[in-house]
């Protein structure tokens, strides 16, 4: 599936959009970092919770768990939420 | 951003030795910011720095350290607003680098419990001459991580991390201190290296002599905050520990409540900042040791009266050096601000380097950064206008 990258991750994926796969949100951040090596714990920490900063949505719904299944059709997009200095 | 200093004439109490006496390597200072890091490249006779940076503009740069084994490689802990936190390393002194391939973690917990995540690493202490590639960090909430290979793999602690009394001692992730509880001030004992000391903000100053699988409590002697118990462990808030190296039996503290000293095998500390002028008062957060001298060290005093404002005492910046182990202090202020100056220099934010006369340098949370080449009698602001600076460490080059 389609994969949106947000610009801090740029520096490991080097392109805005990226193909990956998984059955749920969890597998698909584990394929992220099967081809990004790093990519996973910038963005899920060492309990599996989605990082405070970081919003995932699914066809445009945000989503807030890992175990959140997903279909290959499905597009998830990465962004970053964060304001101030 | 690099300036040139001019030369100056030696102030009366100077440092007698000509600054370019001696060089064990030529000074490099490692620069951390909230942007970012910075590379300050001393000519050999520290008067003249070449800027390096930034290095990781934008991510948040908690301090920067040389592994004075090989001289070359660096690490950096770095996170973002954004990402999670991550350690990166330098094999060739910051021309290139590579990203941890598993930074420091807690251990997952099982289904069920609320596990501690690492927010940033906040320490990084190269391990023993003895024990190449092998490093310590400490982390936020308090955690310690040790690496064999370099930087590249991070493994807890869980002799410390897990156990159920140590983490009474580190209290909530509430606590500590605003950007979140610390450990740091991981020192190794150059003639051992399973004798280890580190302190957490909070939550005391503590002792391993197996590499860190049991630890315990060194606080007899430190203060804490009037109407608290100072026999509770989590109240005690140790901002900077150092161990002199030429009497690894001495060390000093600067902490919430005060200036200590702690000669081994005593496990008293002795509070030294009773004898600092009244009105300046022995808050702070750095401290520095002399490299050669144990009975030398210097603070930088912060204000910490009513709403705690840690900003110079009075708006007039110094430095206080003792030369006598405490028993007597002199402030240094040649080259600072007379006045409105209200500076913030937090505890990493301050180090010396192992040359003759010895080289100070600390940076500010306003984004300067100051060096002096005499022990602190004569001090040049050689960067303004950087991020917020986090950490200085002197390190020494090829």
């Amino acid at each position: 599936m389609k994969v949106v990258i947000p610009g801090p991750l740029l520096s490991y994926t080097g392109k805005r959009e990226v193909e990956a796969s998984g059955a749920t949100l969890g597998e698909l951040l584990g394929d992220l970092d099967r081809q990004y090596p790093g990519f996973r714990f910038r963005v899920v920490d060492e309990q599996d919770r989605l990082r405070q900063h970081v919003r995932f949505f699914v066809n445009g719904e945000q989503v807030f768990e890992t175990d959140t299944p997903l279909r290959p059709t499905d597009a998830v997009q990465l962004v970053q939420a964060l304001a101030g200095g | 951003m690099a300036r040139t200093t001019k030369r100056k004439a030696p102030r009366r109490g100077a440092a007698k030795r000509p600054a370019q006496a001696r060089s064990g390597g030529r000074v490099v200072v490692l620069v951390a910011t909230r942007k970012g890091a910075w590379l300050y490249h001393g000519d050999g006779s520290r008067k003249t720095w070449r800027a390096d940076g930034p290095h990781f503009l934008g991510h948040i740069i908690q301090h920067v350290v040389l592994d004075p084994r090989d001289r070359r490689t660096l690490l950096a802990s770095a996170k973002t607003g954004h990402l999670g936190p991550t350690i990166f390393r330098s094999t060739d002194l910051g021309r290139t680098w590579k990203e941890a391939a598993k930074p420091p973690a807690f251990a997952k917990v099982p289904e069920g419990q609320k596990g501690r995540a690492v927010d940033h690493t906040f320490w990084l202490t190269p391990c023993h001459a003895n024990e190449p590639n092998a490093w310590y960090a400490g982390t936020s909430p308090q955690g310690m991580f040790r690496s064999d290979d370099g930087g590249v793999t991070w493994e807890p602690l869980p002799g410390l991390n897990d156990n159920a009394q140590y983490r009474t001692y580190m209290g909530d992730e509430q606590g500590g201190t605003p950007d979140g509880p610390k450990l740091h001030s991981v020192i190794v004992d150059p003639r051992n290296p399973a004798h280890l000391y580190m302190a957490m903000s909070s939550g005391g100053v503590h002792e391993s002599r197996d590499k860190g699988r049991t630890w315990t409590p060194i606080i007899q002697g430190m203060e804490v905050v009037e109407s608290f118990d100072p026999a509770n462990i989590t109240f005690h808030d140790p901002h900077c520990v150092r161990l002199c190296p030429t009497n690894p039996d001495r060390l000093y503290q600067q902490n919430h409540c005060g200036i200590y000293r702690l000669d081994r095998p005593s496990t008293t500390w002795v509070r030294i900042g009773k004898s600092m002028p009244e009105k300046v008062g022995d808050i702070g957060f750095p401290m520095v040791v002399h490299p050669r001298d144990a009975d030398t060290a210097w603070v930088f005093p912060m204000d910490g009266t009513q709403v705690w404002p840690r900003t110079s005492p009075g708006g007039i910046p110094s430095v206080y050096v003792t030369r006598n182990g405490g028993g007597s202090w002199k402030r240094l202020t040649g080259g600072f601000p007379e006045r409105q100056a209200w500076w913030t220099v937090k505890r990493q934010a301050m180090g010396g380097d192992g040359q003759d006369p010895v080289g100070l340098y600390f940076g500010t949370t306003s984004g300067e950064l100051w060096a002096s080449r005499d022990e602190g009698n004569r001090w040049t602001c050689i960067a303004r206008s950087l991020p917020e600076i986090y950490a200085v460490e002197a390190a020494e080059v090829v």
